[in-house]
């Protein structure tokens, strides 16, 4: 059976959420962690770092979650290959461990924002991306305050010669450089996105465009 | 011993509570403003023999984010 972990952090408000959608979804034994343990359950497929407001955000979005305990287990969980998906909070969690490139500075328009955008499947080729069509456009929520993503044009370049751009916003909507929503780490491992795909994955919720992914990642790793 | 750390944007990155607290500054009457950068200050309190090299340590490591932040460190 696939094993997943949600990791927990003081002000993390979506691990439920994560939780539910990966259980329901993938049938994967989901297991919260949280950030004080130093050590992952062994034998994991699946690392998910949730959205919400770590630390409430104090000294940067994800600053201080990326220096907890757990997060040293889940950069080595990840050089070995093991899947990190980061949705939001946890996407600004995953850049400032370093194992993402860039930074998400403040929405370009200062507000937070809040609701169902349209992106475009960039990569389809990735572990988390092979349940979508290359180019589809699909619609999943965002609501953030800090999804302004950042890097320096070689950065970006390299990202976009790579294939390492798994998302992009259909329209702007928060300053992201070249409209980024979602990175993949050179490996292809790790992805982190602004954009919630567990808060889509049934009808009832107005759409599944996020389950897709889940249904992609579980094909890939089985 | 206090230290004093700057953290602020490098050039070129954009900052937006920059840019809101500069039209705020005009929309007070204020004219004569060109640009604003927001940035940030931390003040540390240590033993006299902490190194300068640990207080860059704490900003690489945790204090700035060098992909977009520069930091300066004033000692008293």
């Amino acid at each position: 059976m696939m094993r997943a972990a949600v990791i927990q952090f003081p002000g993390s408000n979506c691990d439920r959420d994560m939780a539910v959608a990966i259980r329901d979804i993938t049938g994967a034994d989901t297991s919260l962690v949280w950030h004080r343990e130093s050590a992952l359950p062994s034998g994991l497929d699946l690392i998910a770092i949730p959205g919400g407001f770590s630390y409430g955000d104090y000294l940067r979005s994800g600053a201080m979650a990326a220096r907890s305990p757990v997060m040293q287990a889940v950069i080595a969980a990840a050089g070995r290959g093991v899947p990190v998906l980061g949705v939001c909070n946890g996407f600004q969690i995953l850049t400032e461990a370093g194992l993402l490139p860039g930074a998400l500075m403040r929405n370009a328009g200062i507000r937070f924002v809040c609701r169902t955008v349209g992106l475009t499947v960039e990569n389809n080729q990735s572990m988390f991306t092979s349940g979508y069509s290359a180019g589809e456009k699909i619609h999943i929520p965002v609501a953030h305050h800090d999804g302004n993503f950042f890097a320096d044009d070689a950065t970006l370049d390299r990202l976009e010669g790579e294939g390492r751009v798994a998302f992009r916003y259909a329209e702007p909507v928060n300053g992201s450089a070249r409209n980024i929503a979602g990175v993949l780490n050179d490996a292809g491992n790790v992805l982190g996105m602004m954009p919630h795909p567990e808060r889509m994955i049934e009808a009832m919720q107005g759409g599944s465009d996020g389950r897709r992914l889940f249904e992609g990642l579980i094909r890939e790793i089985a | 011993m206090k230290t004093r750390i700057f953290v602020t944007l490098k050039n070129g990155v954009l900052d937006p509570q920059g840019k809101a607290i500069h039209h705020a500054i005009e929309g007070l009457g204020f004219s004569g403003v060109h640009d604003v950068r927001a940035g940030r200050l931390i003040e540390i309190e240590h033993e006299p023999g902490l190194s300068k090299a640990d207080l860059e340590s704490m900003c690489t490591k945790l204090l700035a984010n060098m992909v977009i932040e520069n930091f300066e460190i004033e000692q008293a």
